[in-house]
């Protein structure tokens, strides 16, 4: 890369479970307002930024110009450019990438990554045979043929189509691939439970420190994540009936992240061009690196990136004893849990085609300031809250700082990133 | 709206208001505008400063009718403008006559939301000169009383070896719409080097930090310190984060979230600053809060919460700011503005914890001010009275009408007319203003 590029900082709306209290908004209104706020804090307004890239994994066809259009509501110069990406839940990282990197090849000076989601607005589709009818309506050309068309309408065609989250090729939702996942790697239910207990603990003091002061606006009148339960404990989520995994299984509402609306953002720039413009910059964006596995032939779907993480780290001459601070998306407790097996075990780390296990880190360094049990996860947003939380945190450990961000995604893939402090 | 409220507002309402004494209140002139009437010029004595003030504001002038003392009284033809008598030459008792001489032409020919400008002296000298100093306050309010139709007097006191440099910002303020809602009022300008040159943007390129910038007052002063060429960071607790955004973004400034209560309130402030400027030019403390009760209601954590957002946190965030060391602090010639309240200078019931906090200030910029002076900080308040505000939309319709009409203007403030005056007090060519508490309350009837 020539260019250095650095994290400048973010903004995110705070996030709610799916149908709470920003169940009006839309992806573009979610996007429009981190953005707004990203706006504000860096003193952006009427101003051009090089490239705006965003995304969203449930998305309406009306949003084919999602980005764009969010530019265009928000405070920015209508000039800014802006295009729309997607990479299921890695997307707020794929869209930092996307930007990073034309801003390492000098193809811009800075640039705002984003991503949003919304459950509680997902887009509800008709029915195949509503939608013949509909287009037989549409093209008669008499109110009798009209007439005709809707006489074949049942009620059974009236039932709306939500999206479905499950793996195309597979048929198993997300959760029930990862109750494998967690039969296959052994992890108990008082370690999920575990994790999301330290999530909503961590997530909590981080609030009540004010380390989210600079890195989220509230919107629509909610100011803190609402997901996040602060007097959560291990008895209270042992009460808790399993949803994945059978009568026997471990994994539960509590230790599952949640359906959740919201969209998140990060000013990223070229180092030099930060000075000049008198831009804070709090971490460097090191390297990245993306991976798949074959989840149909019976892969764990969301381990992927283990092996983007060895790769990452072997490439930087780095271990995992090297990182600081580690982020591993929740996309359910027990994938971080698998996740840390996974980076022990000799055999896995060489069937992905590393050279030996990654190793292991204090769970200290893990998740600090919690992450998506306790604070939610719009799919495309995460990325994007990631990216800043985490370039802060390093920030504030001084220069030199590295951290890693590990984030899995459907279809089998994962995508990591390296930042470290300036 | 109230039910009452809504009748009283709807045209009929409004005749049978008119009929019953309550007439539609005057409109007063707002802005960077003069009056539109000429400016009349009263030199009592030899004194230049009033004609060369005006001079140096490029503002033309014309000399004074004289009252001979019987009637018929003198006019002026047309409406006049604004009245600016130049009485700092007065110190005999008898001289005051002179004063009533081109007053009672002036009075009675001045333009709606026109002026009446009395430039005197502290209160120096021998006895009588200073009785006669004091004189003069006595005409301001009285004279600030019996206008009509929008039109204020204010006395403004030029201390010795202050000189039109120094002068100049003031007048112009109280000649423009600037100061609409400032009536009857008394402030003072002193002697001070390195006055900028009188300017009507005069905060181009200024760092102004503004707390409680979310809404109201605050969202009124970063709009209009924008306006004159401020970079604004506007500040709010991290809750009011959607509409300080909005504001920020508004202005093309940047939002700092922060709670000014947190210990390292002005460490933050500073480090905001610092990546991004040389440092701070001027701040605004103009964050916060009512915990309204009667005393014999007011416990601890009533009392504790309204001195510390309103006037501990201040004290705090100065200190760090004030600090020569801390990168992006106030710098050399920067200003300080708190807002006081009329509550605090007159009292008020159901506010003792306020009127505290809002005295405090008063009393925090005065005690500033000489300790600062040698860096050329300058450290003021303004003092509002009824603002219509969120806040003050609030109070029951009926309360809140005899409130808005409780002063010589008849109605309740604006929010732009206390960022006005906060804007003219952070003004660079403001230099010999400090130390001064100017109530931006139309001559409220309460109070000092």
């Amino acid at each position: 890369m020539n260019h250095d590029v650095v994290v400048v900082g973010g903004n995110r709306t705070p996030f709610a479970k799916s149908g709470g209290p920003l169940r009006e908004a839309s992806n573009h209104d979610l996007l429009t307002s981190a953005l707004d706020g990203l706006v504000a804090r860096y003193g952006l307004a009427g101003t051009r930024v090089g490239e705006v890239a965003a995304g969203a994994v449930l998305k309406h066809p009306r949003d084919f110009n999602l980005t764009r259009e969010a530019v265009l509501s928000s405070a920015l110069a209508p000039e800014t450019p802006a295009c729309d990406l997607q990479q299921a839940c890695a997307t707020g990282l794929e869209t930092t990438m996307y930007i990073a990197n034309k801003i390492a090849l000098g193809q811009l000076t800075h640039g705002i990554a984003a991503g949003t989601d919304t459950a509680s607005d997902a887009p509800i589709s008709v029915s195949d045979p509503l939608r013949r009818i509909l287009l037989q309506a549409s093209a008669a050309r008499s109110a009798k043929a009209r007439l005709a068309a809707f006489a074949k309408l049942r009620p059974s065609h009236l039932a709306p189509l939500a999206p479905r989250v499950e793996e195309p090729r597979t048929g198993l939702s997300m959760g029930e691939h990862q109750a494998l996942t967690t039969e296959r790697w052994q992890v108990t239910r008082e370690e999920q439970d575990e994790i999301a207990v330290s999530s909503h603990r961590h997530l909590a003091a981080a609030w009540e420190s004010g380390f989210f002061d600079d890195l989220v606006t509230p919107y629509l009148g909610l100011a803190k994540d609402a997901i996040l339960r602060p007097e959560t404990s291990m008895e209270a989520l042992a009460k808790l009936r399993p949803v994945f995994g059978g009568d026997n299984g471990t994994m539960t509402a509590g230790n599952s992240t949640a359906l959740s609306d919201g969209a998140a953002a990060v000013l990223l720039a070229d180092a030099a061009w930060a000075k000049e413009q008198g831009l804070p910059a709090l971490a460097r964006i090191v390297d990245a690196e993306v991976a798949a596995v074959d989840h149909p032939t019976g892969a764990d779907l969301l381990l992927a990136p283990v092996a983007a993480t060895g790769r990452i780290l072997a490439r930087q001459g780095l271990s995992i004893a090297d990182m600081d601070l580690v982020e591993i998306h929740e996309a359910f407790a027990s994938t971080v849990a698998a996740t840390l097996k996974a980076w022990q075990d000799e055999d896995y780390c060489t069937s992905v085609g590393l050279d030996g296990a990654i190793g292991t880190i204090d769970r200290d360094h893990l998740n600090v300031t919690g992450s998506s049990l306790a604070t939610g996860h719009p799919f495309a947003a995460t990325g994007a809250r990631l990216v800043p939380t985490l370039a802060k945190l390093l920030h504030e450990r001084g220069p030199g700082s590295r951290g890693l961000i590990s984030v899995c995604a459907a279809g089998g893939q994962g995508l990591v990133v390296l930042l470290e402090a300036v | 709206m109230s039910v009452l409220e809504k009748a009283f507002t709807s045209p009929v309402g409004r005749k049978v208001a008119a009929k019953a004494g309550l007439a539609e209140p005057p409109r007063l002139r707002r802005g960077r505008t003069y009056p539109s009437g000429p400016i009349v010029l009263a030199a009592l004595g030899d004194s230049t400063l009033g004609a060369d003030t005006l001079t140096l504001l490029g503002r033309p002038y014309e000399a004074p009718v004289l009252d001979s003392g019987d009637d018929p009284v003198p006019g002026y033809g047309d409406r006049i403008g604004a009245l600016v008598v130049d009485a700092t030459a007065l110190t005999r008792v008898d001289q005051l006559e002179q004063l009533r001489a081109v007053l009672r032409p002036a009075v009675r020919g001045l333009e709606g939301a026109g002026r009446i400008i009395l430039l005197g002296r502290p209160g120096t000298g021998d006895w009588e000169q200073r009785s006669v100093a004091r004189a003069l306050d006595g005409i301001d309010r009285t004279v600030a009383k019996e206008l009509r139709k929008g039109a204020t007097s204010n006395l403004v006191r030029v201390a010795e070896g202050a000189g039109p440099e120094q002068l100049a910002s003031t007048l112009d303020f109280v000649l423009q719409g600037r100061s609409a809602f400032v009536d009857g009022q008394t402030w003072q300008v002193e002697p001070a080097d390195e006055v900028a040159p009188h300017s009507q943007r005069p905060l181009d390129g200024r760092v102004i930090v503004v707390t409680g910038a979310a809404r109201g007052i605050g969202a009124a002063i970063a709009r209009t310190l924008a306006r004159d060429g401020a970079t604004i960071v506007a500040v709010d607790i991290p809750a009011a984060g959607e509409s300080l955004a909005a504001v920020a973004n508004e202005v093309a400034g940047t939002a700092l979230q922060l709670d000014i209560t947190a210990p390292d309130a002005g460490a933050r402030i500073a480090a905001h600053v610092a990546a991004r400027a040389e440092g701070i030019h001027g701040i605004v403390h103009n964050a916060g809060i009512t915990r309204d009760k009667m005393l014999a209601n007011t416990d601890a954590a009533r009392w504790a919460s309204v001195l510390e957002v309103n006037l501990v946190s201040q004290m705090r965030i100065n200190e760090v700011l004030l600090d020569p060391s801390v990168d992006g602090g106030l710098l050399s010639g920067g200003r300080i503005v708190g807002v006081a309240s009329t509550s605090g200078l007159a009292g008020n019931k159901g506010q003792t914890n306020y009127a505290a906090s809002k005295a405090g200030v008063a009393g925090l910029v005065q005690a500033m001010a000489p300790d600062l002076a040698a860096r050329g900080i300058t450290v003021n308040a303004v003092a509002p009275g009824f603002i219509e505000t969120d806040m003050t939309a609030r109070i029951p319709f009926v309360q809140r009408e005899v409130f808005r009409r409780s002063n010589s203007l008849s109605q309740g403030g604006r929010p732009v007319d206390v960022a006005e005056t906060i804007g003219y007090l952070l003004d660079p060519a403001s230099q010999g203003v400090t130390g001064q508490v100017v109530r931006v309350c139309g001559q409220n009837l309460v109070g000092a």
